[in-house]
């Protein structure tokens, strides 16, 4: 029992995530995606007479309960069985997130930079109130995220979604590589 | 009466709700509300393996976008593979929901949003180490702060459907 307490590899968590493709195919005609979560959201509490937003949200509120149901697997699975021990990351990376106080390693989320009082610094501002503004706005714009996009849309075989996907990858690898250092400087 | 008005105005509102989202659902039966609750099951499941393969992690993020690891391509890749396989049995044989139901696919248009948005979404996802999904797992694994993040992306979304129709498409 050994390994329900270490990381799981790429090849068991990637099948598994493809799974839930075509069980919430079958077990609802319901097509794998969550950056609707939010346009959902925004719906069902701030319409505001906006089109975008003027719909029946509740024949899509099987959503709001699948993301509720991810953090809720997010709860039950630090509860009941967490990862144990620091997580191992690249050298390189480690090197470089050194040089910018982030040596912390034991939670998935780097408590040096998201935390309550970084929220008044300006690090702490642009990654976590801008960061998710983008990925709010970026998705929506894109018709989709990662799941949406890079899984079912291209599995289903979609070339906007390709498009898509390889747009995130190269906002994500500008970001990491040449903006992020300068933020993280900040 | 109401039945016209039904078959009038139903495909407006599906073309409204199917606006600039992959992931529009339409089931044509009603069940009671608590059967959604078979779809927290699902989520519960993603979160699970979201937090035991790292998946949510912000440096694992980071080492993707730096090809440090090949872990999140290994994820994402094998994820593809497995979806677009069974996408293809369930074409092939027919294969029907649990409601007896035909599943529908809903073929994506391209737009310039897929590029400018794209771009936008990456920048953000490599700044927080979380799309979407991530975020809400986050919150459930204890990162309250996260929660900031989500409210932002609420945000987000409703400042691009204020502006959808000014914006480049």
């Amino acid at each position: 029992m050994n390994w329900i307490n270490q990381p799981w590899p790429w090849y068991i968590a990637g099948p598994i995530i493809g799974l839930i493709v075509p069980t919430l195919l079958l077990i609802g005609n319901k097509t794998f995606g969550i950056s609707s979560s939010l346009r959902h959201t925004c719906a069902a509490c701030f319409p505001s007479n906006i089109k975008f937003f003027k719909y029946e949200w509740k024949k899509e509120v099987w959503n709001l309960f699948f993301v509720g149901g991810i953090a809720l697997g997010g709860l039950l699975t630090m509860l009941l069985i967490p990862n144990t021990g620091n997580i191992e990351v690249h050298p390189d990376l480690a090197n470089d997130l050194t040089k910018y106080g982030i040596t912390d390693y034991s939670g998935l989320v780097p408590s040096q930079l998201f935390n309550w009082e970084s929220l008044f610094s300006l690090r702490g501002i642009i990654l976590i109130v801008a960061g998710g503004f983008l990925v709010g706005f970026g998705s929506r714009y894109a018709g989709g995220c990662t799941s949406g996009h890079a899984i079912s849309g291209i599995a289903n075989l979609q070339w906007p979604s390709l498009v898509a996907t390889c747009c995130f990858m190269v906002g994500g690898i500008v970001m990491s590589n040449f903006i992020l250092p300068v933020l993280l400087n900040l | 009466m109401s039945i016209i008005k039904n078959v009038s105005e139903e495909p407006i509102e599906y073309q409204e709700r199917a606006l600039d989202a992959v992931c529009i659902n339409e089931s044509h039966l009603s069940h009671p509300w608590w059967y959604n609750f078979k779809y927290v099951l699902v989520g519960v499941l993603f979160g699970l393996v979201f937090v035991k393969a790292e998946i949510i992690s912000w440096f694992r993020i980071q080492e993707m976008f730096r090809f440090q690891s090949f872990h999140m391509y290994g994820v994402i890749g094998s994820a593809i593979i497995i979806a677009a396989v069974s996408i293809m049995l369930i074409k092939k044989f027919n294969v029907k929901t649990i409601h007896g139901e035909e599943v529908e696919f809903h073929p994506k248009t391209f737009n310039k949003g897929q590029i400018i948005g794209g771009l936008l979404f990456g920048l953000g996802w490599a700044m927080t180490g979380a799309c979407p999904g991530p975020l809400f797992a986050q919150i459930g694994t204890g990162a309250t702060v996260i929660a900031i993040s989500l409210l932002s992306a609420i945000a987000g979304t409703w400042v691009y459907g204020y502006f959808r129709e000014k914006l480049p498409h």
